[in-house]
């Protein structure tokens, strides 16, 4: 499936607003979506129909609450897909591990280091912190960080 | 001492603890196995004990204070991250990187890739009991070392990457001992399809052993050759071009069943076409500058970028999000290991435990890159 069918299905998922096409030279990345908390389980199916793989989950924190950053891929050139959720401080999010095995460890890679709960996560354990570890390094109160900005600082509104 | 009788076993299942501490796991990986007698019933690899937080470093450090840190991940394949994180960075901050540089990269990469490839080489058979061409191995990979270390100046954990361009140019010594070590490699395939490839003991070890198809591998987001075993020729060289890859003419070896003997055909041929691209891009190194004047601090301009490279093990990438400072907002390392140690869960249970040794070699995971 081709990059233009899964926009097609996406944008059945979500606001065609919140898809944003996106320049690969620029930022490695071809198309950004922008989902709420409760779509993220529709997005994840529409790419795993188009083929397409889970290549990471990320966390980001900021003082305007956490995001989580998925990133899709598929086996063919140039089609990395960017998914985007902002959430609230301590909001959880529904899990995509029963789509994509590969986010059982990634969850609970982001679960240990920004404190995110995944919910109905069949084994949300901490992974890389031993198990009676009581923080959570990557939020950006713990340790030294350079910076604590909010999302506005850092995103300028992309054009759609 | 009395001999006393043990009282007879009601459990079916057990379980055992390979690991943190075991001779074939490559590092502290510790294999968590629920056991049905010789047979596996359940597997959970734990991680993290070389945890040693990468990612929190790089967020009070300015660009070029990480540069050491990118090549601390994976300590095979050391220069490939250092080039993966000195990449990312160009291309946030628009820095040209002239072209000499990045054939230098280009070659010293591939270098790397190969001595990567080498030492899987060597242990894997070695887990598998064959001592002998550990050592061939290791006396071909001690060429590479010595090779990088004249130019990079380490062994093993190389910063020769620098924004902009590398830190030392190439010398006349650096090439003939280069184009040498390509005659001795090549003379060697024989030696090593003789030792091992045509090696029946070798052939039961590792046929149908650990089969990972191209579903499997999509589930679990495996990439490098584990993904090639499988028969899907994706390589990040050729997906998404970088660098003077696409200058080179070479090709993406694939294999058929997934299984361990096809992985690792596709190491062995991946190294022959490593070797390829070191002699090209050696026939055709530009003159020119090797450093590209850059500012002091590097500032890239404000958001985030994806910038993927092929390791040896399969994709890296780094996630880097800037807020316009020196210092990165966040940096995520996407570590091929991560995914490819994974697929373990799923491919290891029905197996026998002796399979294990073969399963977790042919996969060839580097723990310390898991953990970052």
């Amino acid at each position: 499936m081709s990059l233009e069918d899964l926009r097609e299905e996406l944008s059945k998922v979500v606001d065609a607003t919140d898809i944003f096409p996106r320049d690969y030279q620029k930022d490695g990345c071809v198309l950004e979506i922008r989902a709420d908390a409760d779509k993220i389980e529709a997005v994840a199916e529409a790419t795993r129909d188009a083929d397409f793989f889970l290549e990471c989950i990320t966390g980001l924190d900021f003082t305007n609450g956490p995001q989580v950053i998925y990133h899709f891929n598929a086996f063919s050139n140039l089609s990395r897909v960017l998914v985007r959720v902002q959430l609230a401080r301590n909001q959880s999010l529904p899990t995509i591990s029963s789509i994509y095995d590969a986010a059982i460890w990634y969850e609970r890679e982001v679960f240990d280091l920004f404190g995110i709960h995944f919910d109905n996560h069949p084994d949300l354990r901490r992974i890389l912190l031993p198990e009676d570890a009581d923080f959570h390094p990557l939020l950006k109160d713990f340790g030294k960080v350079h910076a604590f900005r909010s999302t506005e600082e850092i995103y300028d509104e992309p054009d759609a | 001492m009395t001999n006393q009788m043990l009282e007879p076993i009601t459990e079916q299942t057990y379980y055992l603890n390979m690991g943190p501490q075991h001779p074939s796991t490559h590092g502290v990986l510790r294999l968590f196995l629920k056991l049905d007698g010789e047979y596996i019933v359940e597997a959970d690899p734990i991680i993290g004990y070389g945890h040693r937080g990468h990612e929190k470093m790089a967020e009070s450090h300015l660009y070029e204070q990480f540069l050491p840190n990118s090549s601390r991940m994976d300590y095979l394949s050391g220069l490939l991250f250092n080039h993966g994180y000195v990449a990312a960075v160009e291309k946030m901050a628009g820095i040209e990187v002239p072209p000499r540089a990045e054939y230098i990269r280009v070659i010293c990469a591939e270098l790397n890739r190969i001595s990567s490839h080498l030492l899987w080489f060597g242990t894997y058979i070695m887990d598998l009991g064959g001592f002998t061409p550990f050592l061939y191995c290791f006396d071909d990979r001690e060429n590479i070392l010595d090779i990088l270390d004249h130019v990079s100046g380490s062994r093993l954990t190389y910063s020769y990457c620098r924004f902009g361009g590398v830190a030392k140019d190439l010398d006349d010594e650096f090439i003939s001992a280069t184009r040498q070590f390509i005659e001795r490699l090549r003379s060697r395939w024989d030696d090593y399809h003789n030792l091992v490839t045509k090696n029946v003991i070798f052939i039961h070890r590792a046929k149908d052993v650990g089969v990972i198809n191209r579903e499997l591998a999509l589930r679990f987001g495996c990439t490098g050759p584990i993904l090639r075993g499988a028969g899907v020729a994706y390589d990040i060289r050729k997906a998404e071009p970088y660098s003077v890859y696409p200058e080179l003419d070479f090709e993406i070896p694939t294999g058929t069943a997934g299984d361990a003997l096809d992985r690792y055909m596709v190491r062995l041929q991946e190294m022959e076409q490593s070797l390829r691209i070191v002699e090209q891009a050696l026939d055709r190194l530009p003159d020119g500058p090797i450093k590209a004047a850059v500012p002091h601090k590097v500032r890239p301009p404000k958001g985030d970028y994806y910038f993927a490279v092929e390791s040896a093990r399969g994709a890296l990438g780094f996630y880097i999000v800037s807020d316009g400072t020196s210092y990165p907002y966040r940096l995520k390392a996407r570590v091929p290991s991560y995914g490819n140690l994974q697929v373990l869960t799923d491919v290891l249970p029905g197996t026998l435990v002796a399979d294990t040794i073969s399963i977790l070699g042919s996969i060839d995971i580097v723990v310390p890159e898991v953990d970052r």
